[in-house]
């Protein structure tokens, strides 16, 4: 039997044809399995969700409890059967409460890893590789030019910035789930102790990190008192990178625009965005990583979505690797 | 290494002048001789190194990885240097040394480097170095930086470090040479003033003020001389006699970028001890041409016996600052107009002319002058004459821009009502406004672009275009928006220029010079803007069709 006889994509998502379940679907559907909380991944309006514990309480954040009919949690490492399947989560690395999942049928495994990465994050569990014959993967950055440096070095980059300018507000797009608490723990592992100020559309999830015992340090909200831009000089400001092109931007004196993601590797890109001060971190696994993981774990095949498969499909063919790319919609490419 | 190609990271990126200068400034104070010396010539193009092919640089890659990998990335990223220095497979060995690659290792062993050996040495800087240090030493291989810093503003930054003026470092800078320990030395405080031994160096020049109305009233038309402004490029002609008895030849730009060697014609004619400030200009059988025609011959660093034959170079002179060795830059203007028209009446070329002075006795006169230039001595040469030039008889020549004994009294700009076509976020301060546009003419029925202005507005102004730009959006391309420009709905734009070209470049085929906005015309509909022929009505005669 074909391994996408049991598990195969469609117009709504990867579907499993024995278990009757969807993973990561892009359209509400009667039963979904859900790998992390960002919002192309986890949408609401399934009948019912299986997903972490933490994913769901990311979830109800987003979208309210009613996101869902039934919810239903899993811990990490966990077996439960789903009708002629058994399926269990493992840590992805990606944000916190990411996971891959693992399907298995008729004594062979799938794992589709979702989102994820190999780099150390302070702020969620490290990926855990799972030994399986298909291995599902993203490609986000599968291309030899992504090669992520040490995030360490990179938040250095942001404080030398705050010493050499400080008359000016540095304000740091990122991503409001994950990455914007990545970069306010890496900012405190490096001894930054000022108090971070973030847009209001990031309060509730830096809440959430904090109650799961991710220490984030003091943060308050970016607001303005009228006429005091000058109390943001100097400062530390997080928000959604959109905020930052919005007028919203405008209370803060003569800012600096720095950027953390993955695409900050391109100087071009970072041109194009009116990036002055890129900060290469991503949440997604760097071409070195991604090679790196398929070695480790080794599978029959590897089947390849959301981002430049052509590379990695490249890549598997010369390594003696069975490569497919996964033509999934609905994933944005952007989303970082 | 590493510091410098952070620099380079932080400077491509940073669009502010004052930002780049915190940088520089930064980095001269934290690297130590002779690194921050050859940085600063490398910045201030001073440096000829012996180049890198981009088909070496692309064999080197593809040795070491596969070319249908390299050809995704290349593709995706765009830019060679900046492919290879983020793909660049590291070989993971650990006897590879980890220290820092140093600028002054680079410059010394390629210059005693063979064309067969370079590869090899490449080869292995780039093994040694990170991506950041690959991008650096790759675009330094390949030539041009591109982090939009000039050499006026690298010295800007020197200046800084010890308080001094630019202008000083002008002054000495045609002396020196690379690592430039002396100069780092006398503005920390910590050695003397280097001596200039160039015997044609460039002296920093002066520049005017814009008069204002009110001015008039406050001075006698009697204390001042006055002359045409040229539509040209400011320079600087300087010859002196080096310690063998030959006489050198530099030609200067008006920041003292030598720019010589794409002017032998010029250089040949330029045969006495002098230095002369004057106007740079095409000449025609007498006739000087438009702007655009001396184009043809500026950004280059070489230049074709043909091109000197179609396009001959020729300067205007203005002012004389030394001669026979004799600095006379301390003299009245009065006196040193007197010994120019002497010393250029001396040469032997009619390269080099004299710039004629306007008589007048009051300033209706002057203003005659500027209206019509050419019943006032500019002849047929009238259309070549941005404004004028009013000197005070008793002016030393100063560098910089004093206020008071030198104006200029441009023509009226030219003006044209557009229609604002594309918008594009600023930087720093403008980061969250729409401050760069796009505006467009009508053509038939069409508009097409003409020019682009980032200026000349008031922040309230720009605070209402903004709000226009995001409440009229109908396109998005990255930082770029396209607004509703229909006959009915837009925003017309009163846009002022210096001048008009014929331009292959834009769709319209006219370039404007020097354009900002000069009002905004909430009052006028789009389709009362101006047309594409009242644009091209402007061009220089011989540009029309």
């Amino acid at each position: 039997m074909r391994f996408d006889d049991w598990l195969h994509p469609t117009p709504k998502g990867l579907y499993c044809p024995p278990g009757d379940f969807y993973i990561d679907p892009v359209k509400p559907v009667a039963r979904a399995l859900i790998t992390h909380g960002h919002a192309d991944h986890a949408r609401p309006g399934h009948t019912s969700v299986l997903a972490s514990q933490q994913t769901l309480d990311i979830m109800a954040l987003r979208y309210g409890e009613g996101h869902a009919e039934h919810t239903q949690d899993i811990a990490y490492g966990v077996q439960q059967t789903i009708g002629d399947v058994s399926v269990s989560f493992h840590p992805a690395g990606h944000v916190l409460g990411s996971a891959q999942i693992a399907v298995n049928y008729k004594g062979k495994r799938i794992v589709a890893s979702g989102d994820y990465k190999r780099a150390d994050d302070p702020t969620c569990l490290s990926f855990e590789p799972v030994p399986c014959d298909v291995f599902i993967t993203e490609a986000t950055f599968a291309l030899p030019v992504f090669r992520h440096p040490d995030d360490r070095q990179e938040i250095q980059k942001l404080l030398t910035s705050v010493a050499q300018f400080p008359e000016r507000a540095h304000l740091v797009g990122a991503y409001a789930l994950g990455k914007a608490q990545r970069v306010i723990a890496l900012l405190r592992e490096a001894g930054y102790d000022e108090t971070i100020f973030i847009h209001g559309a990031m309060q509730k999830l830096c809440d959430y990190y904090q109650s799961q015992g991710v220490d984030l340090g003091p943060l308050a909200p970016a607001t303005l008192e009228k006429g005091k831009k000058g109390n943001f000089a100097g400062a530390i400001v997080v928000g959604p990178p959109s905020a930052f092109a919005d007028k919203w931007a405008r209370r803060f004196p003569d800012p600096i625009a720095a950027f953390a993601s993955g695409w900050m590797q391109v100087r071009q890109r970072a041109k194009q965005r009116g990036v002055e001060l890129p900060l290469i971190l991503s949440d997604h696994c760097d071409w070195d990583e991604l090679l790196a993981t398929i070695r480790e774990i080794d599978p029959e095949e590897v089947w390849i979505t959301h981002g430049r498969e052509d590379a990695l499909t490249r890549w598997c063919e010369l390594n003696n690797y069975t490569a497919r790319p996964l033509s999934l919609v609905g994933y944005e490419e952007e989303a970082e | 290494m590493r510091a410098f190609s952070h620099l380079l990271d932080r400077l491509i990126l940073t669009p502010q002048r004052n930002g780049k200068l915190r940088l520089l400034k930064d980095y001269f104070t934290t690297t130590p001789d002779p690194e921050r010396g050859l940085a600063l010539a490398v910045i201030t193009g001073q440096l000829n190194l012996p180049s890198a092919k981009p088909a070496m640089l692309r064999d080197l890659i593809q040795s070491r990885m596969d070319p249908v990998l390299f050809a995704l990335s290349y593709d995706y990223v765009g830019d060679l240097a900046e492919t290879i220095s983020l793909a660049w497979p590291e070989k993971a060995s650990p006897d590879l040394p980890n220290s820092d690659l140093h600028l002054s290792d680079i410059v010394e062993t390629l210059v005693k480097t063979s064309r067969r050996e370079t590869p090899a040495l490449v080869e292995a800087w780039l093994d040694r170095s990170d991506s950041s240090v690959r991008y650096a030493l790759l675009k330094l291989l390949t030539g041009g930086l591109r982090v939009g810093v000039s050499a006026r503003l690298a010295k800007t930054a020197l200046a800084q470090l010890g308080e001094h003026d630019v202008d000083e470092i002008e002054e000495i800078w045609h002396g020196l040479e690379p690592p430039y320990e002396t100069l780092f030395a006398w503005v920390e405080g910590t050695g003397p003033r280097p001596e200039n031994d160039n015997p044609a160096p460039f002296r920093p020049a002066m520049l005017a003020h814009p008069i204002q109305d009110d001015d008039f009233t406050k001075l006698d038309a009697g204390d001042f001389g006055a002359e045409f402004k040229w539509d040209g490029i400011r320079v600087q002609a300087s010859a002196g006699l080096a310690l063998d008895g030959t006489l050198k030849r530099a030609l200067y730009s008006r920041t003292g970028e030598d720019i010589a060697r794409a002017f032998p014609d010029l250089m040949e004619a330029l045969d006495a001890d002098m230095t002369i400030d004057g106007e740079l200009l095409v000449l025609i059988e007498g006739r000087v041409q438009p702007f655009n025609v001396l184009q043809q011959r500026l950004n280059r660093k070489t230049v074709s016996a043909k091109m000197m034959r179609a396009y001959p170079a020729h300067i205007r002179a203005y002012d004389l600052l030394v001669e026979k060795g004799t600095d006379l830059r301390a003299q009245p203007f009065s006196e040193r107009r007197k010994r120019l028209e002497q010393a250029v009446a001396s040469l032997a070329t009619s390269r080099i002319d004299i710039s004629p002075l306007v008589n007048f006795d009051t300033w209706d006169a002057v203003a005659a002058a500027r209206q019509t230039p050419a019943d006032h001595g500019a002849g047929v040469d009238a259309d070549a004459v941005e404004g004028l030039m009013l000197k005070r008889w008793d002016s030393a020549y100063v560098p910089g821009r004093p206020k008071g004994p030198w104006f200029k009294w441009k023509r009226d700009p030219l003006s044209v009502d557009a229609v604002l076509m594309y918008a594009q976020r600023g930087h720093g301060k403008r980061s969250s406004f729409y401050s760069d546009y796009t505006f467009g003419v009508w053509r038939d029925e069409e508009l097409v672009p003409v020019g682009k202005a980032y200026f000349g507005f008031t922040d309230d102004e720009l605070k209402e275009i903004d709000r226009f730009v995001r409440n009229n959006t109908i396109n998005r391309f990255g930082p770029v928006r396209e607004v509703t420009h229909s006959q009915e709905v837009g925003l017309v734009l009163e846009v002022a220029f210096e001048g008009l070209n014929r331009s292959t470049r834009h769709k319209s085929g006219v370039a404007m010079r020097f354009p900002r906005i000069a009002r905004l015309r909430w009052d006028k509909p789009p389709a009362e803007a101006d047309r594409l022929e009242s644009l091209e009505a402007l061009l220089p005669r011989e540009d029309r069709v």
